[in-house]
C-alpha cells in the first residue's frame, strides 16, 4: 500500500536526532513488549508480512506519532483480536480505549495466486525496470524506486513472496535481488553526487530493459 | 519508579497500561508464558548486541582469509563465531575502501541484522533517517558527524527484503599491534551501520 510507512524519500521530517548511550529498551514496557510479540506471533501463527502489514495499517497519525515498539504492540494486539484470539473489549477493560490498526482493504480472494519460481531469471549486470505497480495491500517495493531503471548488482536469496505471505498465508518463492539505482534516475535535479543507492527486490517487482 | 524505598510509583502512561493489558491478558489465556517474556528480554539485554559484529569486525581485520569469507558468505562466516538467529538469515558484509563508504537504511520498517547488531538505535527507525538516507546520504551523514569526502562514493543500501547488511568498516591506521580483542574494542555500532567512519 502507498502507505505512511513507506517513507523513502518524504522530506518535511527535520533532522536525525540522536540520543547518546541509548539504551536497548527506553523502560521496562518496551522489552516486555518485544518478547510479548515474538511470544504472540508464534503462538498465533502470524507470519512476519502480516506483522508489518498489520503496522502499516496504523492510522497514520498514530503511526507517526509513536514509536517503534508501540508499532509492535499495536500491530500484535490487532492480530490477535482479527484472528478471535482475544478482543477489543478485553483490551479496553484493562486499557482504557486500545487503539487497533484499521482493517485490511485487501481481501485474500483479491490476491491472485501466482507460481513460484525457484530460479533466477536475471544476472548481475542486467538492466531492469521496477514495474509500477500501486497494490492496495502488503508490499516490500517502495514507492521511490517504481518505474525506475536499475542494475542487478547481487543475486539473492529465493524467498516467500511477501504479498501472499500476508493476505493468502501462501508461501510461494521469487528469486530476489540487489538493485543500484543512480541517485539521479530517483531524484533526478535534487540528486546527491556519487551516492547510489541499492534495493532488495523480488523478481516480480521488475522488468527486463 | 520503584516504591522500594517508599517512594510512590510513577502513574502508568497510557503506553505502559495498553502494553501491560496486552502481556497480562495473553499470559492468563496461556498465549504466552512469563517464564519465555523472561527469557526473550534476558537474551537482548545482555546477549545481542553490537559487541558481536564487533568481534566479526575484529576477525576480518586480523585474518584476511576470513574477511574473503565474510565478503563471499556473511551468513556463514558469521555463524563460524557462533552468531545467528533472527532477523540474521541472509547477512551480507559490505565493506569500506578509500574509493567507498557503506551505509543501511530501512525505509519500509527498520530491518537491521540483530545476530550482529542486536536491536537498533531509536533514530535508525525514525522517520528522518528512513526518509532522508536513500534521498541526502552525503548531507544527513554530515549532520551526524561523518563527513564523506564527495570523491568518496556513498553506497546506501535499503534492506527492503530479506538481505540484512552489515558494514565492515576500514582499520583503523596505526594500530598494528593491536590484538584482535583490543581492536574488538574500537568498533563501533555506528561504524557497523555507515553512519561513523
Amino acid at each position: 500500500m502507498d502507505g505512511v510507512h513507506d517513507l523513502g524519500g518524504m522530506q518535511g521530517f527535520g533532522p536525525v536526532e540522536v540520543e547518546l548511550d541509548e539504551p536497548t529498551f527506553h523502560g521496562e514496557w518496551e522489552a516486555r513488549t518485544f518478547a510479548v510479540a515474538g511470544g504472540a506471533l508464534g503462538a498465533g501463527g502470524f507470519n512476519t508480512p502480516m506483522f508489518r502489514h498489520a503496522i502499516e495499517r496504523m492510522d497514520p497519525g498514530h503511526y507517526l506519532t509513536s514509536s517503534y515498539f508501540e508499532h509492535w504492540l499495536t500491530a500484535v494486539a490487532t492480530l490477535l483480536v482479527e484472528a478471535g484470539m482475544i478482543s477489543r473489549d478485553e483490551l479496553d477493560a484493562r486499557a482504557g480505549t486500545f487503539a487497533l490498526s484499521r482493517p485490511p482493504t485487501v481481501a485474500a480472494d483479491d490476491v491472485q495466486l501466482v507460481s513460484g519460481r525457484d530460479a533466477p531469471s536475471f544476472a548481475v549486470g542486467d538492466a531492469v525496470r521496477v514495474r509500477d505497480a500501486h497494490f492496495a495491500g502488503h508490499t516490500r517495493c517502495p514507492r521511490y524506486v517504481r518505474g525506475r531503471q536499475g542494475v542487478i548488482v547481487r543475486v539473492e536469496p529465493v524467498v516467500p513472496i511477501p504479498e501472499l505471505e500476508a493476505h493468502r498465508n501462501e508461501k510461494v518463492l521469487d528469486p530476489t535481488y540487489g538493485v543500484r539505482f543512480d541517485a539521479a534516475e530517483l531524484w533526478s535535479d535534487a540528486a546527491e553526487a556519487n551516492a547510489p543507492v541499492h534495493v532488495d527486490l523480488y523478481e516480480r517487482y521488475l522488468e527486463a530493459v | 519508579m520503584s516504591d522500594e524505598h517508599g517512594h510512590r510509583p510513577e502513574p502508568l502512561s497510557d503506553v505502559e497500561r495498553r502494553a501491560r493489558a496486552l502481556e497480562e491478558l495473553l499470559t492468563e489465556k496461556g498465549i504466552v508464558s512469563s517464564e519465555f517474556i523472561d527469557q526473550v528480554v534476558e537474551a537482548y539485554a545482555q546477549d545481542v548486541g553490537p559487541m558481536n559484529g564487533a568481534k566479526v569486525v575484529a576477525r576480518a581485520w586480523v585474518d584476511p582469509e576470513y574477511k574473503q569469507r565474510l565478503l563471499a558468505d556473511g551468513t556463514a562466516a558469521i555463524a563460524e563465531l557462533g552468531f545467528g538467529g533472527p532477523e540474521g538469515d541472509h547477512i551480507v558484509a559490505v565493506e569500506n575502501t578509500p574509493d567507498v563508504h557503506n551505509v543501511v537504511v530501512c525505509t519500509l520498517c527498520s530491518c537491521y541484522p540483530w545476530p550482529v547488531l542486536g536491536l537498533p538505535p531509536n533514530w535508525y527507525k525514525s522517520p528522518p533517517y528512513r526518509s532522508r538516507m536513500v534521498r541526502e546520504p552525503r548531507a544527513v551523514l554530515a549532520e551526524m558527524g561523518c563527513d564523506v569526502p564527495d570523491d568518496v562514493e556513498i553506497r546506501v543500501w535499503d534492506s527492503s527484503a530479506e538481505v540484512r547488511y552489515l558494514v565492515l568498516p576500514a582499520r583503523p591506521p596505526g594500530a598494528d599491534g593491536a590484538s584482535e580483542d583490543e581492536l574488538a574494542g574500537t568498533v563501533t555500532r555506528d561504524a557497523m551501520i555507515g553512519v561513523a567512519r
